[in-house]
């Protein structure tokens, strides 16, 4: 992961990467409707929490289609897409997870001309996407991981600071306080590269999953989800 | 301890063209004991006289603890119909030598066969170490009402670990896999995120090819449960609660909204 | 290094335009950005537009407002489009970043109105509210127009910054409160020259023209133009090397 590909991967990660993150709060906003996030310590217990579920279901299936992409098995990624959505009971969260992957693609398509964007289908889910997108960027599954897991706490964070006003250096360093743990969970994650898809983690979050379908009633909101 | 108990149904064929379930294998060993019960309490889809066999799980009073083994197979014949009951929750303990405790179950529901699975909770006293694994293989045209619920602690009690994971396939597909790690060993658990401090949480699917690829649109219970349709033709009502009584009802409002809309739509029942 | 491949070969591009700059390609909707700070009235102008050329334009609009279903509903309310034709963008209660730095959502909801709306020829992207800095992304629309009004101060067109002077079309509303508010539209109108050059700007009142004139003018101009320059242009794939 580290040497000559490391430029490429912080690419990927970044926040500004023009892939529609910045619009999903990743259950922050309904979060904090219900109080349940209202300050840096909840934040980051919040955190801590996507991280270890949703952040280390991403991961898996991220390291797993990095490791298909590489192998040219990428009639794997298929079955990875139907174990994905086993893990997903949202129905929101599903129709999430596909709304960003299509966006990624998109982006990917011209930052990193590839053949393997043609036959992914529609709307294929972020964590996949985000592992063929590692794969192309001369990346490992390891470092799929670990954008994936980034990707779920980094984006939630970046929300409580613009939802709650909070202190924008504080929000940073709950962010460096998580490092550990997120490259626990990458590592963890990296282990699934080559298992059979149906052994993947599904980390589930319960709340995560019922704050998704309450903020997706709503009337009025800031991020799509 | 170790245990292993099965329970198999099969489908007769009764003159006039109606069907009985008979239990084909009924294996219990201590403490998992397995018997033919007569309905207790209100029953999805089954009506008294249709045939369907009834069974009920008695686990010991406590347990399992730390160290324990479990396994529970199930198979529910091509057309055939069991309603599988627990008489009490189970409490799990830890065990004297801090191991894990495990129970696998694993099922399998033949082509048009039902099953109607309604245990009662498991409750994760302080210190327990348990693994709950329960794998379903659904043949295409079955059936399926399926309630996990899960206390973290007796009352006033700081849970102990637990993971409980659940598979369905169904035609050999995956439908539903959930992967739910509780307790202190596991980061975030109980942040808003995950449980966001309530002590009850449940989960009852439904899955019923009546549905097709429509199953019930998404649907809010309450502030923390919802009916979810799941990618295939099931449901599955998630929910978090204080307590027990608030989380049964829960389950008890989305079994009715997911199991009434199906009768519903079946022809030649009358209601 | 951006391709280590030259591009003489024939594997299929996506129709994306890697030079940065959207491409007008025959048969495909005309897409116009509407900018401007909060309250200039962008709103007002896209119901405007939509009474003004519904009539004579396949069109669809989509919105940024950051409160997702106002504007949408604002022109629902006005019975000025249907349902199908107006998409809603939420914008992470950043409406600049979802017009310029990452026009994923916007792309995704105007591909999606393409292929929902057979045959639909403008698709006007309204903004949200924002700051004087905001613009559109050239990769999100082929024309812009700022809105800015005369409550907001004369100051505004000599105050500049990339919707003031780079916009296609400036247009300076609710001229009907000049009076009222000070504003001195001779001023307004020397500093617009002064920093935009040769583009256009108009001045506007809604409520003396509700059917927003000058603007649907200039709207019917570029769809002209459009149709004039992509006859006979093969597609936009102009890729660099």
């Amino acid at each position: 992961m580290t040497g000559e590909t490391t430029a490429a991967l912080l690419l990927l990660a970044d926040g500004r990467l023009p892939a529609g993150g910045h619009a999903h709060s990743g259950g922050l906003e309904p979060s904090v409707a219900a109080d349940r996030v209202r300050d840096v310590a909840s934040l980051e217990t919040f955190l801590r929490g996507r991280a270890m579920t949703s952040g280390l279901l991403a991961a898996a299936f991220s390291a797993s289609a990095c490791a298909a992409v590489l192998a040219g098995a990428n009639g794997r990624l298929g079955v990875l897409e139907e174990e994905l959505d086993a893990r997903q009971p949202s129905p929101v969260l599903r129709q999430t997870s596909r709304k960003l992957g299509r966006q990624l693609v998109r982006a990917m398509r011209v930052i990193r001309p590839h053949d393997c964007w043609v036959g992914l289908g529609r709307s294929p889910h972020h964590p996949i996407v985000l592992g063929a997108a590692a794969a192309v960027s001369g990346l490992r599954p390891c470092a799929a991981a670990l954008a994936a897991v980034h990707d779920a706490v980094a984006g939630p964070a970046t929300a409580a600071v613009r939802l709650l006003g909070l202190d924008p250096f504080a929000t940073h360093a709950a962010l460096a306080r998580l490092g550990p743990l997120l490259d626990a969970i990458a590592a963890d994650a990296e282990r699934y590269a080559d298992a059979d898809p149906a052994h993947l983690p599904a980390g589930s979050a319960p709340l995560l999953d019922l704050a998704a379908e309450h903020h997706a009633t709503w009337e009025v909101r800031l991020f799509a989800s | 301890m170790r245990a292993a108990a099965e329970l198999a149904v099969e489908a007769v064929a009764l003159r006039g063209g109606a069907v009985r379930s008979r239990i084909a294998t009924l294996r219990s060993q201590a403490p998992l004991m397995l018997r033919l019960t007569h309905p207790k309490g209100p029953e999805p889809w089954t009506r008294l006289g249709d045939g369907a066999a009834r069974v009920c799980l008695a686990a010991g009073a406590a347990g399992p603890i730390g160290g324990d083994a479990y396994a529970l197979d199930i198979q529910v014949g091509d057309g055939s119909t069991l309603v599988l009951r627990e008489i009490s929750a189970s409490l799990l303990l830890p065990g004297p030598l801090g191991g894990q405790s495990t129970l696998h179950t694993t099922v399998r529901v033949g082509a048009g066969a039902t099953l109607v699975w309604l245990p009662e909770p498991m409750i994760a006293a302080r210190g327990c170490h348990h693994l709950t694994d329960v794998q379903v293989d659904l043949a295409a045209g079955a059936r399926l009402v399926l309630r996990e619920e899960l206390l973290l602690g007796r009352h006033g009690e700081q849970p102990g670990d637990v993971v409980a994971r659940l598979r369905i396939r169904l035609d050999g597909r995956p439908l539903l896999h959930q992967d739910l790690a509780l307790g202190p060993a596991a980061v975030g658990w109980n942040s808003a995120a995950v449980t966001g401090g309530r002590r009850a949480l449940g989960s009852l699917v439904v899955v019923d090819p009546a549905w097709a690829d429509d199953p019930p649109p998404a649907t809010l219970v309450g502030d923390t449960a919802a009916v979810l349709p799941l990618p295939g033709p099931a449901a599955l009502v998630s929910a978090l609660a204080d307590d027990a009584l608030q989380l049964r009802a829960c389950m008890d409002a989305g079994l009715a909204l997911l199991t009434a809309s199906s009768e519903d739509r079946r022809p030649g029942v009358a209601s | 290094m951006p391709h280590d491949h030259d591009h003489t070969h024939d594997h299929p591009h996506p129709h994306v335009d890697t030079a940065g700059v959207l491409p007008r390609e025959p048969g495909r909707a005309l897409r116009i950005g509407i900018g401007g700070p909060v309250g200039s009235g962008k709103t007002a102008l896209v119901a405007a537009l939509c009474r003004s050329l519904g009539a004579e334009v396949n069109l669809a609009v989509v919105t940024n407002d950051i409160y997702t279903t106002e504007d949408a509903d604002f022109l629902l309310r006005n019975g000025v489009l249907p349902n199908e034709r107006v998409r809603a963008v939420e914008t992470g209660a950043c409406p600049h970043t979802a017009i310029r730095d990452d026009i994923s959502a916007n792309l995704e909801a105007l591909e999606d109105l393409e292929e929902s709306i057979p045959g639909v020829e403008l698709l006007l992207v309204e903004s949200g509210g924002d700051n004087l800095t905001a613009t559109f992304s050239r990769g999100l629309v082929h024309k812009q127009i700022y809105v800015v009004d005369v409550a907001g101060g004369d100051k505004v067109p000599r105050k500049g910054g990339p919707g003031v002077t780079r916009a296609d079309l400036l247009v300076i509303n609710k001229t009907d409160l000049a009076d009222r508010v000070n504003a001195d539209l001779s001023v307004m109108d020397r500093d617009s020259r002064a920093q935009r050059g040769d583009l256009p700007t108009v001045f506007l009142s809604l409520t003396e023209d509700p059917t927003a004139a000058p603007v649907a003018a200039w709207v019917r101009g570029c769809l002209a133009e459009g149709a004039a320059e992509t006859s006979g242009v093969a597609s936009g794939t102009a890729a660099t090397g």
